[in-house]
């Protein structure tokens, strides 16, 4: 089995839901997120699975048991985390990843992969160099076009592309190349086209 | 940049193809009239673009125009929800297949398949379409955009009657005139040219008033300058070889039914020439004239059953003939031997008019030498055929003001429209050149071999030039969107498919300086010293 090479740092979270379509991963510290939209992978035996982070929550760890208010008597929010140094164990960040491809050796393939995640399996954020080979190809905007999200679909292309340029050569032109991908694909939805390039700007 | 335009998305073979444009294509750099290639499965097709139009994938952003003031949106949706699109015509075939080596661009009979790649035609490609300057073919000009030499086969060229259409003042003088040199140089054949306007044979003068040459200041020992007016011809200093006089007798009753319309006579007059001419024979025109108004007179017309009044409308118009100065009671020269002369040893005869621009000389004239001319031609073709000895030199006879002659009312009567609908049987066809091509009859504008044809805007016009083409709804619009100068819409017989030139230059003495380089030495050395003389 391939060592990941990734240290801790880029090491995110651990899967604790998984299906065909995405995964859920629940963040090692509180608040330590990945941001909309990134990329992420984790790996499945000779496979690494990619996802897009579609939508986050932190919240309390046990169901039904909400936070109270505890900072009435605290300067800063920070004092009330300090004051109460087992919130950090009781609440936790969670986010979901929608899956958009896959690596098999040395090829990135844009569509599903043919399992699901593992649970338990580790989450890394992608590096800059993975998020621009990544970015060769676009077909994976149409899994992130016509998936059901909780978040809608007009905010995640946008942060998913703007975050992608960052690692290309001539953002510009990613985002231009990904604009006319997304225009073909939602030919006949012309307000959805408009508020995601309005957002890719 | 590269040359790819689009990809073909649908189309017909009657109707042309329809091309999508690329995003990174814009369409205000194109141009109707442009040549193409497109890349087919098996076969590449040359086609030319006859339309440009525009496309959005989705209604509402007609009725909702997304900001494109924006660069990023308008970058994004070009190309892809909003789009160019083309209108081709595919031409030929030039791909390397055997009859293609072999014969040279074939047309096509097929439409290239879905998504073909059409690209804009290379330099390389428009030649192996017109092919290169050589010994039979003549550079006309080039096509639009681009540097390539158009070349016409003149041989071919004059196998036929052609045509040269356009408006006034859309350059058909100097077209034809670079078309003359043209068959000067390079094809076999003599040219007799009815210079209405005293502009091919010595000098002309173009549009803004600069005074160009013509064709006997550059070719002094191949082309002869007859005249119908010396005094005119001395003033604007042009030295003429030969006066033409032509003598009552020789006017024969059908040169005047073809003056009915300009004279202004009746049927019945034109039937009284014929008996006149039974009556009195060859000098019949003077002595009708002559005529004196007696008893004997009315007996005579009695005789003939020719009524006074229809008499008198002839007399009238006889009178108007006779006043011409160039006809004269006896000629001193026949005309017709000289200008056979000229034409037997390869010498091009240019007609100058002189002042006498008045539409019934030059009806007069022309239909006159041509049909003796004619006959001659064909006296020595069935000799030549009989006798299997060499048949005589091909012979173009270029005339202005075509409609005139060649109307559905006298085309049938006329010389013109004899030699126009027997086309090259007996070596002899015509340049016709006309800005009225709808008042040509029909006939003759369907034997016509190549048209050359500048702007028209008169609808009816139009229709009659592109009469019988394929693609004529699409050639339309490229005849009407011409410039006004020094463009021409080329067709017919002489070229592989329709043409849009820009006519190659006229009147600078490095033009004059080309047609030699490209033709023989003669003369090189006086373009040479033009140059000098220009530059000091």
């Amino acid at each position: 089995m391939r060592i990941i090479s990734s240290g801790l740092a880029d090491r995110v979270g651990e899967i604790i839901e998984a299906s065909t379509a995405g995964f859920t991963v629940q963040c090692y510290e509180l608040y330590e997120l990945p941001p909309l939209g990134s990329l992420v992978k984790t790996r499945d035996g000779e496979l690494d699975i990619y996802g897009i982070v579609c939508h986050a929550t932190t919240g309390s760890l046990e169901p039904g048991r909400r936070p109270i208010a505890r900072g009435k008597d605290e300067a800063t929010e920070a004092d009330v985390y300090q004051s109460s140094p087992q919130l950090a164990k009781l609440l936790r960040s969670e986010f979901s990843a929608l899956v958009v491809g896959h690596k098999t050796g040395e090829s990135i393939n844009q569509y599903l992969p043919p399992g699901p995640a593992r649970i338990h399996g580790f989450v890394y954020q992608c590096s800059a160099d993975e998020v621009k080979e990544f970015g060769r190809s676009l077909a994976f905007l149409n899994m992130l076009v016509s998936a059901h999200l909780p978040v809608a679909v007009d905010e995640i292309v946008p942060a998913a592309l703007r975050l992608m340029s960052q690692s290309q050569e001539d953002p510009h032109a990613f985002l231009v190349a990904a604009g006319k991908e997304l225009a073909v694909m939602l030919g006949g939805q012309f307000n959805q086209l408009r508020a995601i390039l309005g957002r890719l700007k | 940049m590269t040359d790819r335009l689009g990809v073909v998305v649908s189309g017909s073979l009657e109707s042309g193809v329809e091309v999508k444009l690329d995003g990174s294509v814009s369409v205000e750099d194109m141009a109707v009239g442009r040549y193409v290639t497109i890349e087919g499965q098996r076969q590449r097709f040359f086609g030319m673009i006859t339309d440009i139009g525009l496309g959005v994938i989705d209604t509402r952003f007609t009725l909702t125009p997304p900001d494109i003031t924006d660069p990023f949106v308008s970058e994004v949706l070009s190309g892809t929800s909003t789009y160019g699109t083309l209108h081709v015509l595919p031409m030929l075939t030039i791909s390397g297949d055997v009859a293609n080596l072999i014969e040279g661009p074939q047309p096509v009979k097929t439409v290239p398949s879905h998504f073909s790649v059409v690209n804009l035609a290379s330099q390389a490609d428009v030649e192996l379409v017109f092919g290169g300057e050589d010994e039979k073919r003549f550079y006309v000009g080039t096509p639009l955009d681009m540097e390539t030499k158009i070349c016409l086969d003149l041989p071919e060229l004059v196998k036929r009657s052609n045509g040269i259409f356009g408006k006034s003042g859309t350059g058909k003088t100097f077209l034809t005139r670079i078309l003359l040199i043209g068959m000067l140089q390079k094809s076999a054949a003599v040219n007799l040219i009815f210079d209405m306007h005293n502009e091919y044979g010595w000098a002309g003068t173009s549009e803004g008033g600069r005074s160009v040459k013509a064709l006997k200041q550059l070719f002094p020992s191949k082309v002869a300058v007859f005249t119908l007016d010396e005094e005119s011809s001395r003033r604007r200093k042009v030295s003429t070889d030969f006066v033409v006089r032509i003598g009552y007798d020789e006017i024969e009753p059908k040169d005047m039914a073809l003056l009915r319309q300009t004279l202004n006579l009746t049927e019945p007059a034109v039937e009284a020439i014929y008996q006149l001419r039974r009556r009195f024979g060859r000098d019949w025109l003077r002595q009708t004239a002559d005529l004196p108004d007696s008893e004997e007179t009315n007996e005579l017309l009695k005789e003939l059953s020719i009524h006074e009044s229809t008499f008198q409308n002839l007399r009238r118009g006889l009178a108007t003939i006779s006043r011409l100065p160039f006809i004269a009671p006896q000629a001193p020269d026949n005309a017709v031997t000289r200008i056979l002369e000229y034409l037997d040893r390869g010498i091009n005869v240019v007609l100058e008019f002189g002042r006498y621009t008045d539409i019934t000389a030059y009806i007069l004239v022309a239909n006159l030498l041509t049909r003796r001319i004619h006959s001659q031609y064909r006296d020595r073709m069935e000799k030549a055929m009989g006798e299997d000895t060499t048949k005589p030199t091909p012979l173009v006879i270029t005339v202005e003001e075509a409609h005139r002659f060649l109307n559905p009312e006298v085309a049938t009567r006329t010389i013109f429209g004899t030699i126009a609908r027997e086309m090259r049987k007996y070596n002899v066809t015509l340049l016709v050149i006309d800005q009225r091509p709808s008042g040509i009859d029909t006939e003759v504008m369907s034997q016509m071999g190549t048209k050359i044809t500048c702007l028209l805007d008169n609808e009816r016009d139009v229709d009659s030039v592109l009469a019988g083409v394929s693609g004529k709804g699409a050639l339309k619009s490229v005849l009407s969107r011409l410039e006004s100068k020094q463009q021409a819409l080329i067709f017919g017989h002489a070229v592989p498919m329709p043409v849009v030139i820009q006519t190659r230059e006229y009147g600078s003495p490095q033009s004059y300086k080309e047609f030699f380089a490209a033709g023989e030495v003669e003369g090189g050395q006086r373009a040479e010293k033009d140059i000098e003389e220009l530059w000091g």
